[in-house]
């Protein structure tokens, strides 16, 4: 509907669209450059909901993973890959679990409300980014407000030659399947699970509820960090003030479409990644303009709040 | 020492009282839709939509006025849409909000590439509201230019603020609109139609936020931009709780936020070493303080966050 606003055939626009995102073997890797930091947003969002902790933080998590890594990544310059990009995910996967970490212990110790203490947390994250970019830090050879060269030892190995699919991609993956094993086998897991089910009924049969709900946002926010390492060590080789086109907010939009399911969040990232790729595909070919990417997203999630409703109902109905 | 200059010091003041508007316009809103226990977050996408359909109906019919109507009513659009998701539909609040403010903020823009043609490097503009000299008082040695030279939206910003005062603890459609926020059960026994109440004031919500969106592109710029709110209706969440839910403080808050913005603004053109981004901090780090200072006497409205289910 919106491309026939834009004067295009919807039909041209469309098959365009999926001919940009996987149409030849250039494009499909390019698709999965965003899948790799939609996925890991989006297994953020989804681990943190399952115990009904609502980060909508991930997007300050993803820039706060992506700051403290390049902080040791451009200075990394003597240290061995083998050392250097290992050490730069642990100091990415903190940086992004600190900042999950504080609107966990606030809700649990204190009862402030989450929702706003993350959403507020990446405005504070990003605006501290683009102090420290346009301040101390600012590019001595551009003058940009981006962060030197990263070390060249710490940039992910490329693994499809003449690409940009980098060895993050993979990561995203493992992680992927991690989170699979987290909810499916583990104690932890059935735990989450349960206190996203019933907190009270959770807390009586002796799972110690506060502890784990900021583990599982401790978890949540470390996980929205790698994609910020990801991007710094994978495409821009820099630490930036739009390192992110709000992956974050689009992994909310994954974790629910994925109906917050390992399988589903997978899937709902590769989704979203053709339609951010064959949109920007699209704009080439026909001229639509590229916001319509973000529009669709949106529009995804809402009509999927419908139809969640409409599941619900029938369900209700055969109870009676 | 050119910060202690008389006419700099009255110059940031307007700038507060400007840069004030639109929030006081999305806090009221975004006021009156947590009153009722809805969190609306889709008020960032309703301003952007303000923004942009104010824009284009003032740009095509060239009266500003019909553009700030106009984006009032898509407000009311908005308002709706999220009333059928959060109260019919009974979705999560903030990701039915996000996903409204994510579609929004792609359409917004959308709508005005394709809208306007593109003309060759120029960036299509109107000519923006002009302030409204009020006589004599204007004349008054800066506080008349400080708080009697603004947009006339400016002026009925300031006056929503007590009417909404008013109509949310002086009415009986206040009471029932703050009961249904409260305890949504006992306001459907009582005989107020929760549902309704909800749907209005989303509208409301989204007409508010709307227009405050409008000014920033037919009162403040005189063009749309793709993200010409820069998070403002972020800060309006933000407002809201920092205002504790109250219009009255949500003037202080307003004006607090956007003299920081306006103080940010003139030390950027003054050439200030520091960077300005930490000034734009501020408004989001004084609201997380002010969430933990009232953490122990929150006094959200307690039904917020919960769908209400009709009994049948």
């Amino acid at each position: 509907m919106p491309i026939y606003l834009g004067g295009v055939n919807p039909l041209y626009g469309y098959s365009q669209l999926l001919h940009g995102a996987v149409g030849n073997k250039l494009a499909l890797t390019e698709t999965f450059v965003i899948f790799a930091p939609l996925l890991l947003c989006g297994i953020a969002v989804a681990l943190a909901f399952t115990c009904k902790f609502w980060n909508i933080g991930a997007e300050g998590q993803l820039y706060s993973g992506g700051l403290i890594g390049s902080l040791f990544a451009v200075y990394a310059t003597s240290i061995p890959s083998v050392i250097a990009i290992p050490v730069m995910m642990i100091l990415g996967f903190l940086g992004g679990a600190a900042w999950a970490a504080w609107p966990a212990i606030l809700k649990v110790k204190l009862k402030v409300d989450e929702v706003v203490t993350t959403l507020l947390g990446n405005w504070v994250m990003t605006y501290a980014v683009a102090t420290i970019l346009f301040g101390p830090w600012k590019n001595p050879v551009t003058g940009w407000p981006e962060s030197p060269v990263i070390s060249e030892t710490t940039d992910y190995p490329i693994l499809v030659a003449g690409s940009r699919f980098h060895l993050g991609i993979i990561i995203a993956m493992l992680v992927a399947l991690a989170f699979y094993v987290i909810i499916r086998k583990t104690k932890w897991g059935f735990e989450l699970l349960g206190i996203g089910g019933n907190q009270t009924a959770s807390y009586a049969a002796g799972i110690n509820v506060s502890r784990q709900i900021i583990l599982a946002a401790i978890v949540s926010g470390g996980i929205a960090g790698l994609a910020g390492v990801g991007q710094v060590a994978g495409i821009e080789f820099h630490m930036k003030t739009d390192l992110s086109p709000g992956f974050g907010y689009t992994g909310v939009v994954i974790a629910m479409v994925g109906a917050l399911s390992p399988i589903g969040v997978v899937l709902a990232s590769f989704l979203m990644a053709v339609i951010v790729q064959g949109t920007q595909a699209m704009h080439r070919a026909t001229g639509v303009p590229w916001a319509l990417a973000e529009t669709i997203q949106g529009i995804i999630l809402l009509c999927l709040l419908v139809g969640l409703f409409f599941t619900k109902y029938r369900v209700r109905l055969r109870m009676r | 020492m050119p910060i202690l200059d008389v006419t700099l010091i009255t110059g940031v003041l307007a700038a507060t009282m400007r840069l004030a508007t639109p929030l006081i316009y999305g806090t009221i809103g975004e006021t009156f839709s947590e009153r009722a226990g809805v969190l609306n977050l889709g008020i960032e996408g309703m301003m952007l939509m303000g923004a942009s359909t104010g824009f284009l109906v003032g740009y095509s019919s060239g009266n500003l006025w019909l553009g700030v109507f106009a984006a009032a009513m898509i407000g009311v659009v908005l308002g709706l849409v999220m009333a059928f998701l959060t109260v019919s539909i009974g979705a999560q609040q903030h990701v039915a909000g996000l996903g409204l403010t994510i579609a929004c903020s792609g359409f917004s823009f959308y709508l005005y590439r394709v809208t306007i043609e593109n003309v060759g490097g120029v960036q299509p503009h109107v000519d923006p509201f002009a302030t409204i000299p009020i006589p004599y008082l204007s004349q008054m040695p800066i506080i008349g230019e400080v708080l009697f030279d603004q947009h006339a939206l400016a002026y009925l910003g300031l006056i929503l603020v007590p009417v909404s005062a008013f109509i949310l603890f002086r009415t009986r459609f206040g009471l029932a609109l703050r009961a249904v926020g409260e305890n949504p059960n006992a306001a459907a026994t009582a005989g107020i139609d929760v549902f309704k109440m909800r749907y209005l004031c989303l509208c409301i919500a989204g007409a508010l936020s709307a227009v405050g969106g409008a000014w920033l592109s037919l009162a403040q710029s005189g063009m749309f931009l793709p993200g010409l709110t820069q998070g403002r209706g972020w800060v309006c969440i933000a407002l809201v709780v920092f205002a504790n839910w109250s219009p009255f403080r949500v003037l202080g808050g307003a004006i607090l936020f956007g003299g920081i913005d306006a103080v940010q603004l003139s030390l950027q053109s003054v050439g200030w070493k520091i960077p300005y981004q930490l000034f734009l901090m501020l408004p989001y780090v004084l609201t997380i303080a002010a969430l933990i200072a009232v953490s122990r006497r929150a006094r959200a409205p307690a039904a917020l966050l919960s769908s209400y289910k009709r009994e049948d």
